[in-house]
This record gives C-alpha cells, structure tokens and sequence, in this order.
C-alpha cells in the first residue's frame, strides 16, 4: 500500500535529523497560519499563485531562491562546524550524515538557488529590456515555476521523510547505484533533478524565443541591453545543456529501478558515460550561472559610472565567446579521470581559452569606471567585490588546468569553484537584486544594511575560502568527516569563522529588507529611476503595469532609455492608446507542479497507485491546457490611459549631462 | 508542451487542421515503427552486435528527421533565416556533444 514507506523513515533515529525535520515542517506550518491568519489565501492564489506575470513570477522565483538560500547555507554552516571540531573524534555527525549534507548543500545551491535567482531576474528584467509585454510563452513559464518549485519542495521533504542522497551533487556511479546506495536517497536526488531541470529547459526555451521574436521595433541584436545577451547567451546554453542531465539522470534512474546496466560495471555498462554526459551540462552549466551575473554587472557598471558602457561590442563578442567555449570543453573534467593522451591534449588547451573573453570584459568594465564618475551603491560594491576576486580566482584555476599540480580532489578545488560561484555568480545575482528592486517593487532598498550585508559578505567569503586554498596546498582531501592531522584544524577554524561572517551577511540583507519595507514611503522612487540609468526597463513606471509598455517604444539604438531622456522624449505622454491583449492567469502550472511533486513523490517512495494517481493527474492538466482557446483578457484604451495618466514622468535631462 | 494562450483573432480553418491531424498520424505512425525496428533487431538478435548498433543509429537519426517534420512541422523551405540559423547552429552543436562522446568513449576503450 505505501511502498517503501513505513514509519521508519520518519527521523526518530537522531536528534539533529529530528531538528531539521521540526524546523521544516514548523516553517511551513507557520507560514499557512501566518496567511489563514491574514485572511490572504485568495488573495495569494488569484494575484501570485496563479499569475501568469512574468513579473510576479519572478518575484517568486527569486523568494524560492532566497528561502533555500537559507537551507543551504545551513547545510554550509553544519559542514564548517563538523571539519572545525572533527579532529581525531566523530564531531557532532555521523558520516552518513555528513554525505547527506554536502550532497544537498551542492544540489541545492545549484539547483535551488542559482539557478532560480537567475530565472527570477531574467523574468522581471529582461521583457521590459526588449520592450515586450510579456513572455512569449506565458504559461509555460508558470509550468517552468512550478516545476522548479516542486524539485525544491522534494528536497526540502527528504528532510522529514527518508534521507537524502549521499552520493555527491554529482551522483556518480558506481557508487549512486542500487547495489550501494539501495535507500531513497539517490531517488530524491534523481527526481528533484528531473523535475527541475525540465523546468530550466523551458525557461531556456521560454528566454531564447522571447528575446528574438518580441524585441521592439528596430531592437536590432547588437542594440540589446547587456543583460540581456547574456539572457540569450544563457538560454542558449540551457537548451542544449538540459537535455543532457534529464537524460543522465533517467538512465541513472533506469539502472535503478528495472535493473538495466548503463553505467554499471559490468554486462556492457561504463561509468565514464555518466561522467561525460554528466559535465555535458555541467561545464555549460558553470557558465549558465556565471553569464547573468556578468551581464548584471555590466548594467551595473554603465549605470553608476554614468556613461555608456566601454567596448559594447567587445562585451557582447566576449559573451558569445564563453557561450561558445563552454559547450565545447567539457571535457576537461576528465583531465584527472584517464582519457587519451590526445584527448586531453586538446581540451586541456581548450579550456584556459575561456580566459580571454573574460579578461575582455573585465578590462571594459574597468575602462567604463575609469572613464566615469563610479557611485559607490550596493550593487556597485558587489561589482567591485567580484572584481577583485575573480581575478585571484581566475589566476588559482590557471594553476588548475596545468595538470601536474597535485591538488586535484583536495580542498584546494572546493575554494576554486566557491570563488567562481559566490562573487561570479551569487554576488552578481544579489547586485541585481539590489538593483531593480525599486523597478519590481517601486522603493529603493536601504543603502545602510546594504553597505553592512556586502561587507560581511566579502570579509565571510575570504575568510572561509583562503584557508581552504591553503589547505588544498598542504593535502587535504575534500568531503572529509573526519581527520588525523592536527595542522589542518587552525585552518578550519578560521574558515568557520568565515561562515559566521556569511551568516551575519544573510541576516543583514534580511534587516534591510525588513527595513526598507518599514520605510517604504521615504524610499520609493515615484519616476521610476532611481538610478538614472540608460537600458529600456527603466522606461516603464515602477512597479510596471501588467502590460510594461502602454505603447511599445521604437528603439535606435543602444542605452534606448538614456537617449530618450537625452532627447526629450522620455516625458512626453503618448497622444493614443490602444486596447492590450494580456494573458489570464491559470492555475494550470500550479496543478501541474502538484501533480509532479506527487508523481515524484511515489516514483521514490515506490508507491504505484500514487504514481499512477500523479501521472494522471499531470496529464489532465496538460489536457485541460490545451483546450482553452480563450485564454487572454482585452484590457481597454481607456483603462490603459486611466493607469497611466497617474504615473509621473521621469523629466527630461539638462542637456548637456555627461554621455 | 501546451501551447501559448492563442491569439483569439486567427482561427485555424477546417483544411488547415484536417492537413495537420493527418500529418500528426503518418509522423506518430512513423515515429512507432522506428521504434519497433531496433527493439526488434535486439530482441530477435538476427544481425551481429556490431550491424545492431548500425542500424539502432540510423533508426534514430531518422527518427529525429520524423519529430522536426511531422510535430514540429520544420520543413526546408527557405522561408525565415531564423529558423536556418537555429537548426544549422543546433547541428554543430550536436555534431560536436556526440562526435566528442563517442570520441572519449572509444578512447576509453581503447586504452584498457
Ligand atoms: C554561502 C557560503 C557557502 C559555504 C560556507 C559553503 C561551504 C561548502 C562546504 C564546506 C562544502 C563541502 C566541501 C567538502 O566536501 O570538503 C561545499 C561544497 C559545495 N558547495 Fe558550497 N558553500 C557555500 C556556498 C555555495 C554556493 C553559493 C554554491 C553554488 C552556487 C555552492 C556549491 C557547492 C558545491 C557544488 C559543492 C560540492 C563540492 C563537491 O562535491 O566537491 N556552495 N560548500
Ligand atoms: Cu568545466
């Protein structure tokens, strides 16, 4: 009747699995009181749930990655505590545990945070970029949400319910397969891939078609805002790269659960298929979360140097270049891993040529800075931040392409990747949240916690990873519980305390949200730019109305919105409106990801009629889908000047203002 | 996937969604037989594992000519550079991920 369920799986067995169970389902607990409280389910379900707004679908997006922030920070935080005491004893966790944690904290990260941060900015940024009105497939890009959503809530279940995988992010067999992992817990993981990842295919599908077909008129490609070639570039990537992983993680799933040998040792099987069809994504996919950031920052740098953006062209080139590299060199991961000579040969040469774009675009960024007058806000100070230490981390993974250096495997690698991925990615994504939080929101967020967050991030960051650097020096293996040598452990000291810095940085942006919202009314930004900017989406009001645009804007050329404030234009009332189509909302996409996590659910717990019940229940939704031919509202020219005659203006520039 | 909410204005007209009803079915006929002939030549084992895998690779080439043609209705007409662009871009692409898989593995192989 349940499967492979039975109360066993509920955590009685250890206190620290018990209070992670507790916070869990206390947090969810309180969060449907806090609403029914509230009295807010309706409106919840009909403005947010259900809105098919890329706006708010974005906005919730980036929530889901903040809430699993916090997991996975967590997860972190447990890791740091357990190496900092773990000398010649068992520290506080049993081993098992310990591979439960760095498996989530990876996937999670990954999976759960980037990736959904960056979806939630492209979707609030990126049509008003172009001068869309919305998605080109709207719906799907609810489906995309959901499913996303339902990969997360998986996770976070495994928590309460069984135990997660223990197998590393990357789950590779031998090891993630029946014979030694025969628990659940490599099933979580698989299906939480699944699920998510074929939301990111669409998004990917969602980005790439809205960014070439819905630009506004004379948008060429080489006019588009920064941040959105990196959208295209990224979505490009996704499209190919996802595909990869579903069918990794399937035929993972099929040795599993029918027996088959893909990647077994035996009967015809081989491991190193996984591997490559695993980093098939995965290469793609470290530039997937770096190239967002990087198109942030460039924003970032135009905007607060005050001037257009130094070598436009050689930033979208360099973009294009990356994008291009990293379907190719994949196979570099398997340096270590004993390929042919030639083989590595080329790919070993390969990858270091990812540096030149790169260093490309750092050199313009500097440029654009150097021949401007820099603001120091927030997502200024989360620019410069990466700045400084992308570099020190390009140059340590120069060291790691010369393979004789014996540091593979070691915490050395660990530093490595956390420096491409928390100022070359998560820096970038929180400057951008700080950045266009007064486009979704229509009030700036504070500038004083802001200050205080980088800062405990930065100092946090350096702290936690500089020892790791050294430590991979000195031998240190990664993913150990435990050890024997007592010269390691200053080191780990010093790295926890790096993560009680983070943790402090997580606290502050909290309080300067909480803050920022208190002071909402001395914060907003009743013209809708803030910052003065030049790109397209500061032209509509903020927050902006459904439709963004109530009359599409004709482009020329690049930094649109700063022309039109040079020229005038940009106060002018438009003479006419006319009528808008908008989609309805549907709650066809919440359905669906109910409906996924169930199927899911089941397929993990072996529970067939449930899966059954969620294979049919999937299906249904996508059937009722394609029957609503009617599935737009018209909003009248009336309505539409009625919104707009409330907002205000920006004014037009003093001419004469630095270009 | 289901498809964007329609534009209310453009209704399909009755030949138009005769001629793609029948396309669907000769592409979903299609697609089924491709798939019954390689599980058929694994399961009967009347070729030589090596002409198996042959003929499973063409199976599936074709089968991926018959999804771009018959559900995603991709022909090759010249009529937008978009979708050129996309479909030879696309081909580089896979050309390279597979090319580059098959390479690694037969170097592989070739090591032990
Ligand atoms: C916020 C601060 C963070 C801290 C303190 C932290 C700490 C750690 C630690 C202690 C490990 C285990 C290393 C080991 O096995 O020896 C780890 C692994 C990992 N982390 Fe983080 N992490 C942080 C943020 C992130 C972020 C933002 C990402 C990705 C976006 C990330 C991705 C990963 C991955 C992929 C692994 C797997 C390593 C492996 O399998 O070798 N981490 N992290
Ligand atoms: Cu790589």
């Amino acid at each position: 009747m349940l499967g492979k369920l039975t109360i066993d799986a509920l955590p009685f067995y250890s206190g620290i699995a018990m209070a992670g169970a507790l916070v869990v389902v206390s947090g969810v607990l309180g969060v449907a009181a806090l609403v029914t409280w509230l009295g807010r389910w309706r409106y919840l379900w009909s403005e947010w749930l259900t809105s098919l707004d890329h706006k708010r679908i974005g906005i919730m997006y980036v929530t889901l990655a903040l809430v699993m922030l916090v997991r996975g920070f967590i997860d972190a935080m447990m890791m740091r505590t357990q190496q900092a005491v773990a000398l010649d004893s068992d520290g506080y966790l049993p081993p098992g545990h310990f591979d439960q944690i760095f498996t989530s904290h990876a996937t999670i990260m990954v999976f759960f945070v980037a990736i959904p941060f960056l979806t939630g900015l492209f979707n609030v940024v990126v049509p008003q970029q172009i001068g869309a009105r919305r998605l080109a497939f709207p719906f799907m890009n609810s489906v995309s949400l959901w499913l996303t959503a339902a990969g997360a809530a998986l996770v976070m279940s495994s928590l309460v319910i069984g135990k997660f995988s223990t197998a590393g992010w990357n789950a590779y067999p031998p090891y993630s397969e029946a014979q030694f992992s025969p628990d659940v817990g490599v099933d979580y993981w698989i299906w939480a891939i699944l699920v998510s990842a074929v939301g990111s295919m669409l998004t990917g599908i969602n980005f790439l078609v809205t960014i070439v077909k819905r630009r506004a008129p004379g948008m060429r490609l080489m006019m588009m805002p920064l941040f959105t070639w990196a959208t295209l570039c990224t979505s490009i990537l996704m499209v190919f790269a996802f595909p990869a992983l579903i069918v990794a993680a399937s035929l993972l799933g099929l040795d599993r659960y029918l027996g088959m040998h893909f990647f077994t040792d035996g009967d015809g099987g081989n491991v190193m298929n996984y591997v490559s069809l695993f980093w098939i994504w995965g290469h793609p996919d470290v530039y997937i979360l770096i190239l967002p950031a990087f198109g942030i920052y460039s924003e970032v740098v135009a905007t607060f140097s005050g001037r257009r953006l130094f070598g436009y062209e050689s930033l979208i080139y360099s973009t294009a270049a990356i994008t291009a590299l990293s379907l190719v060199v994949w196979l570099h991961h398997f340096l270590t891993m004993g390929s042919g000579a030639d083989v590595n040969a080329f790919f070993g040469q390969a990858a270091p040529l990812i540096a030149i774009p790169t260093v490309v675009t750092i050199f313009d960024w500097l440029f654009t800075m150097y021949r401007g007058r820099v603001q120091f806000t927030v997502p200024m100070l989360f620019t410069l931040g990466f700045i400084v230490t992308f570099v020190v981390g390009g140059m340590t993974g120069a060291l790691l392409a010369v393979v004789p250096v014996d540091i593979h495997d070691t915490t050395f690698l660990v530093a490595h990747f956390h420096n491409l991925l928390i100022p070359g990615a998560l820096f970038g994504y929180f400057a951008g949240y700080q950045y266009w939080f007064p486009k979704a929101f229509g009030f700036r967020l504070e500038e004083k916690w802001g200050r205080r967050a980088f800062w405990a991030w930065i100092v946090g960051f350096c702290l936690a990873f500089i020892p790791l650097y050294i430590l991979g020096f000195m031998g240190m293996p990664q993913h150990l519980n435990r050890y024997y040598t007592p010269g390691w452990q200053p080191y780990l000291i010093v790295a926890e305390c790096g993560a009680f810095f983070i943790l402090c940085g997580i606290i502050f942006l909290a309080v300067q949200l909480a803050t920022s919202i208190r002071d909402r009314a001395a914060l907003a930004v009743p013209t809708g730019d803030p910052w003065d900017a030049r790109t397209l989406e500061w032209a509509t009001a903020s927050p902006p109305a459904t439709y963004n645009f109530a009359v599409v804007p004709h482009v020329n050329g690049i930094d649109s919105w700063w022309t039109m404030k040079q020229a005038g234009t940009a106060a002018r009332k438009p003479g006419q409106f006319h009528d808008i189509l908008m989609p309805d909302n549907s709650g066809t996409g919440v359905v669906l990801g109910a409906m996924s996590f169930v199927f899911a659910f089941a397929m993990i717990w072996q529970i067939w009629w449930l899966a059954a019940v969620g294979a049919l229940g999937i299906f249904a939704a996508l059937l009722s889908q394609t029957f609503r031919d009617h599935a737009e509202h018209r909003i009248p020219a009336s309505e539409v000047e009625a919104i707009e005659s409330r907002r205000i203006l920006a004014p037009a520039l003093v001419s004469g203002a630095p270009t | 996937m289901a498809a964007p909410p329609r534009l209310s204005k453009m209704p399909t007209s009755p030949q138009r969604r005769k001629s793609t009803i029948k396309g669907y079915l000769v592409g979903a006929v299609l697609a089924l037989v491709l798939t019954a002939i390689p599980f058929g030549f694994v399961a009967t084992r009347t070729l030589r594992p090596k002409q198996i895998f042959v003929a499973i690779s063409i199976a599936a080439i074709i089968q991926v000519v018959v999804h771009l043609r018959y559900f995603l209705r991709l022909d090759l007409k010249p009529s937008s550079q978009n979708k050129s662009i996309s479909l030879c871009f696309a081909a580089v692409v896979l050309f390279i991920l597979f090319g580059g898989t098959l390479w690694i593995m037969f170097n592989l192989n070739y090591r032990k």
